[in-house]
């Protein structure tokens, strides 16, 4: 018995060391490992779809972010991102103030829409003071004003099937061999009928500056910044990924990040 | 010390071998190794993570136009070349090639922590976020299955429950750890508990709940929160001071083992047996403050 413990430890004990020797020579392999479509990758990001789904359990449709008083608003939003788009129809359409711009709602809708300017801003409006938190870490509290999305898509009327409400942008995100890649990206009907996901073209009492996404934003209040995409001309209801990019959900998510950002 | 009286004397009837004993059960010893592992892919990440944003503010919002930086490691330019800094309450430290401004010699780049400290090593954001929380889970998910093993089992209740007796024997225990004159027993002594207590009880409970408050959606469910850490930016320092807490607590950790005895300390963390002092030595419990 004796003889049995003691040949059982040194196997345990030799085993452990194998492993942690392992584990320190595959820090260079683990690098290689964690590209987009790996295995190793895949599994890890198992723990995305864990987190929105005990998030969602939590937080439900309708908990709001929390919003903050007038006082909180100490400084001009912090623009990120593209903040002056250097496209021609955006300039166009800049240049013109926005007058031809339209907001088309299309895909799986049984009434596609295009909506002035005036339009939008003529339906009833929320307004809310919220804190921007940009996946890098900082965050910045401003008031924003706009559209609920939830009245336009019942403007629409989305169609059963559909499952992801997809924003088009007018901003060049990339240039690529292979063309210029403007700003996309999807979210759940879940957040886009939460109460405080706006169509946003008001930012601290004033029109929505360029630089914050002229003339319309989302803002979407329980998730980072990078799933409240800017420049929106186009709003897509669609049943997955398969058209939307690369297939992850969004540019960002194509470049390596969660498509759930409520974290 | 009844407890000790008995463990040596079980001790003494269990084998030939009068002073090993089964010290660590199969669930200390499990949750423990997760925790190692688990730790060491989340400091990695988050040192990553925090490379994205290398500055720790004091508030609800971080200061662009007024000042609430209470942490910035970056680089400048000086008139010789580039150097790394890092400013904590305004004091400035150069720490080229190590904190701001590191690489190989000739390929320096501005980074806050250095490529070897960081998962990936390459500048990665997304990728070190999906490490991060895949890791936040099997922590979490590890620390509850240890309070749960540890209620059942009595492990927390016998080992870790601080007594009367420890306040008594805390002067004696820190004069002993300070001459690195160490006693093995079956029981941990008064800062053994206090370090373990402190790390399980205290600083991976604040790390969970200010990576929580950190989470927008959550903000939504708890609120109040971000009111009680003094708001988000405030929870992102916290969360990075206890990071420095248990990057402290490690450092010790592995001291201790090595000055304890680094061979009997590994066997009875990977099988359990630990070899304790002859027994003459912990018969009587007022042996211990001679």
């Amino acid at each position: 018995m004796a003889k049995f413990q003691i040949s059982r430890r040194k196997f345990l004990t030799a085993s452990s060391l194998g492993l942690s020797g392992i584990a320190l020579s595959g820090c260079d392999a683990f690098d290689s490992g964690l590209g987009i479509g790996g295995g190793l990758r895949s599994f890890l990001e198992n723990a995305n779809g864990l987190t929105y789904r005990a998030q969602r359990l939590l937080a439900g449709r309708e908990a709001l972010a929390p919003e903050f008083t007038e006082a909180d608003i100490r400084q001009p939003q912090r623009p990120n991102g593209v903040t002056a788009p250097d496209d021609d129809t955006y300039k166009g359409l800049l240049a013109n103030n926005f007058a031809d711009w339209r907001l088309e709602v299309t895909g799986l809708v049984e009434k596609p829409l295009s909506l002035t300017r005036e339009q939008l801003q003529n339906m009833p409006s929320r307004t809310q003071i919220t804190r921007h938190d940009c996946v890098e870490g900082w965050s910045c509290i401003a008031k924003w004003t706009g559209t609920p999305l939830s009245l336009v898509l019942d403007q629409a009327v989305v169609k059963p099937q559909a499952r992801y409400v997809m924003f088009h942008c007018l901003d060049t995100i990339e240039q690529s061999l292979s063309g210029n890649i403007k700003y996309y990206g999807t979210i759940d009907l879940i957040d886009a009928r939460h109460p405080q996901t706006i169509l946003a073209y008001g930012l601290n009492g004033k029109p929505l500056p360029v630089e914050n996404g002229a003339p319309l934003r989302v803002r979407v209040e329980r998730q980072l910044g990078y799933k409240m995409p800017k420049y929106v001309y186009k709003i897509e209801l669609v049943d997955s990924f398969a058209n939307v990019g690369g297939g992850r959900g969004g540019y960002w998510e194509d470049n390596g990040y969660d498509w759930y950002g409520g974290i | 010390m009844d407890t000790g009286a008995n463990n040596q004397s079980a001790a003494k009837v269990d084998g030939k071998d009068t002073t090993l004993i089964y010290r660590q059960s199969r669930w200390t010893r499990l949750t423990h190794w997760l925790w190692a592992f688990s730790l060491f892919f989340m400091l990695l990440s988050g040192l990553q993570i925090f490379n994205a944003r290398p500055q720790l503010y004091i508030g609800k919002q971080s200061g662009f136009e007024f000042n609430n930086t209470i942490l910035e490691i970056g680089a400048e330019n000086t008139a010789n070349g580039p150097r790394g800094f890092t400013a904590i309450f305004g004091h400035r430290f150069d720490t080229t090639g190590v904190l701001g401004w590191s690489g190989p010699p000739g390929q320096e780049t501005q980074r806050a922590f250095p490529s070897w400290l960081t998962i990936p090593s390459y500048y990665d954001l997304g990728t070190a976020r999906v490490v991060h929380f895949f890791f936040a889970w099997v922590l979490s998910a590890t620390l509850l299955i240890w309070l749960i093993a540890g209620l059942i089992n009595g492990h927390i209740r016998r080992d870790l429950a601080p007594r009367l007796d420890d306040l008594k024997r805390l002067p004696q225990d820190i004069v002993d750890h300070a001459k690195l004159k160490f006693h093995h027993t079956r029981e941990y002594n008064t800062l053994q508990k206090m370090a373990y207590g402190g790390v399980l009880f205290v600083l991976l409970p604040l790390m969970i709940v200010t990576g929580l408050a950190m989470s927008p959606s959550m903000n939504s469910v708890l609120p109040w929160l971000n009111e009680i850490l003094g708001g988000r930016q405030t929870a992102r320092t916290i969360h990075f001071t206890v990071m420095l807490l248990l990057v402290g607590f490690f450092v010790i950790h592995i001291l201790m083992i090595v000055a304890a005895g680094p061979i009997n300390e590994l066997r009875s963390i990977i099988t359990g047996w630990y070899r304790t002092d002859p027994p003459a030595k912990h018969d009587q419990p007022t042996e211990r403050s001679v």
